[in-house]
């Protein structure tokens, strides 16, 4: 039996065993948070006596127009993130692959894509019919480019394609993370390059590259906005029509705001799922 | 199947009784002289020990009969198939050659089942009830049938290399390559995986094994094979190794590593 903490204190010392810890006052806190408090009263008020209707944000929160603007939005930034996903991961294995000229090609496209800016890209797919006025593939099919850009189709190449450049770098950190003993143990059984790739090294490449996949994925929600000067019909487009008829232009960029972070904000808990589910195995001691 | 020569008969050049024919292989990491002349002929049903210091080449040697790295000069004929740069070749070499590696190298994202019948499912094309009751035949060889349902990373690191030999199993190989299977390992855990290969040498395996388990090679090899340098020094029955090495290499080798 260890003795009590009474019995353990030196004689001449008086027994403090049931006093409780005195707790400093933390002045530092309390400074902090009244100064912001301060701040916030000063900004609520400000905008409550700013040039802002706050009935038209409740009003035009929820019509027709916004709500498809706002499903576009969503549309849009699946689509084009789809096909990002599709593209960087065949590029990132083009990038890590031993021909040199699927690298070449790999590096060109990464080069190209990340070198000039989405809108200008944006615009250049737009207006693809002031170059090849008819697309097609011969003697199968063939159109007239102006029919065919539709804002929808540039904006998904558009966007697609640069965010592919961006996500092929992801994909290939998430492979060379991969321990190469698991490539080699994948040879040993049998398997060729693509299957141990999609079985082995992917799968497990995933589960580093859902954080940053999800950085990227919410960039892209916001990025669709930019897909407005090519008149596809998203929520910051949607918005501005609005605003061009009745010029409450602030109160319908608070509209467009709050659609953007309600958005973002129901990504957060999706990205989690995700990640759980690819680190099945992995979490703990894994071998 | 198995043509065994009469015993004390020295080995003729049959190549139906071969498993493997190394003759002449040199390999080079850029100025690097990894490995230089090696001939080694490895008869069917017979189990080498390839022993060493390390960065010998004793590794790159095995790593060379399933061609996960390429030799540049010689030639290596596995099972009767010459391994060139042919992928054809290659698979069909790597089919009949298990591996089992010094970590292990099972795939953390699968089960222990999984990982057994993932070969068997993708590369021959076997139903996946078949598969998965081959695997547990295989897994209770090892004896580790309970663990199926679960991953690499529940499991100590003897039962992950019996896994990891189980797995390779499951492509019924006709021949083994450990590349120090028990070096990876606590010490209380190394006899469970050497009584595993003890089996699989008793069943009749062609076996190559680089270890630095002694005893192992004393009981279980037909040859052992010493490397130094990239060059085999020295190839002789485990007895005759032990007790009276031929050269001052293997002395020196031999006085290092017994006490």
């Amino acid at each position: 039996m260890s003795p009590g903490p009474a019995q353990a204190l030196a004689e001449g010392f008086p027994d403090l065993s049931g006093l409780a810890v005195a707790r400093r006052m933390r002045w530092g806190r309390w400074t902090a948070a009244l100064l912001i408090v301060l701040a916030l009263l000063a900004l609520a008020r400000a905008f409550a006596n700013g040039q802002i209707e706050w009935s038209y944000v409740g009003r035009f929160l929820t019509v027709p127009a916004i709500l498809d603007g706002i499903i576009n939005t969503v549309v849009m930034a699946v689509a084009a993130m789809a096909l990002g996903i599709v593209l960087g991961v065949v590029v990132a294995i083009m990038r890590l692959s031993p021909n040199p000229v699927l690298r070449a090609v790999a590096g060109g496209y990464t080069w190209l894509f990340r070198g000039t800016p989405v809108i200008l890209q944006l615009l250049l797919w737009f207006n693809l019919a002031l170059v090849f006025p008819v697309i097609g593939v011969p003697g199968l099919w063939s159109g007239r480019a102006v029919d065919l850009m539709t804002p929808f189709l540039s904006a998904l190449l558009g966007l697609g394609i640069n965010q592919g450049a961006y996500t092929s770098e992801v994909m290939r950190a998430g492979m060379l993370s991969v321990d190469v003993g698991q490539y080699e143990a994948a040879q040993a059984i049998g398997m060729s390059h693509l299957r141990a790739l999609r079985r082995i090294i992917l799968p497990q490449a995933m589960r580093v590259v859902i954080p940053p996949l999800g950085n990227e994925f919410i960039s892209m929600v916001k990025m669709t906005s930019l897909a407005s000067v090519i008149q596809y019909p998203e929520v910051l487009h949607s918005a501005e029509n609005i605003y061009y008829a009745n010029s409450r232009v602030i109160e319908l960029l608070i509209v467009a705001g709050i659609w953007y972070l309600a958005v973002v904000s129901a990504l957060t808990p999706l990205q989690m799922l995700l990640e759980r589910r690819f680190a099945r195995g992995l979490t703990g001691n894994s071998g | 199947m198995t043509v065994e020569p009469a015993p004390g008969v020295p080995l003729a050049f049959d190549p139906d009784s071969l498993a493997i024919a190394m003759i002449g292989v040199h390999k080079w990491y850029g100025a690097f002289h990894v490995l230089r002349n090696i001939n080694l002929d490895v008869r069917r049903g017979e189990r080498i020990v390839i022993c060493g210091p390390s960065g010998s080449g004793k590794s790159t040697l095995i790593r060379c009969i399933n061609r996960l790295e390429e030799h540049q000069q010689g030639s290596i004929v596995v099972d009767g198939v010459e391994l060139t740069a042919d992928l054809k070749r290659i698979d069909t070499v790597r089919r009949d050659v298990g591996m089992v590696f010094q970590q292990f190298n099972l795939f953390p994202h699968l089960t222990i089942l999984e990982n057994c019948t993932l070969a068997p499912i993708w590369v021959k094309k076997m139903p996946k009830r078949e598969a998965e009751e081959l695997a547990m035949r295989l897994l209770t060889r090892v004896k580790i049938p309970e663990q199926a349902g679960k991953y690499p990373g529940q499991l100590s690191g003897g039962q992950q290399q019996r896994v990891a030999i189980a797995r390779a199993l499951c492509m019924n190989p006709k021949i083994m390559l450990f590349d120090e299977p028990t070096s990876a390992l606590d010490p209380e855990m190394v006899k469970e995986v050497l009584d595993t290969m003890t089996g699989l040498a008793q069943d009749g395996m062609t076996m190559i094994v680089v270890t630095h388990e002694m005893g192992f090679a004393r009981e279980i090899a037909d040859r052992v094979v010493f490397m130094d340098n990239g060059e085999i020094v020295e190839i002789n029955a485990p007895k005759e190794f032990f007790e009276n090495p031929q050269h001052e290499r293997t002395k020196l080798f031999l006085s290092q590593i017994l006490h």
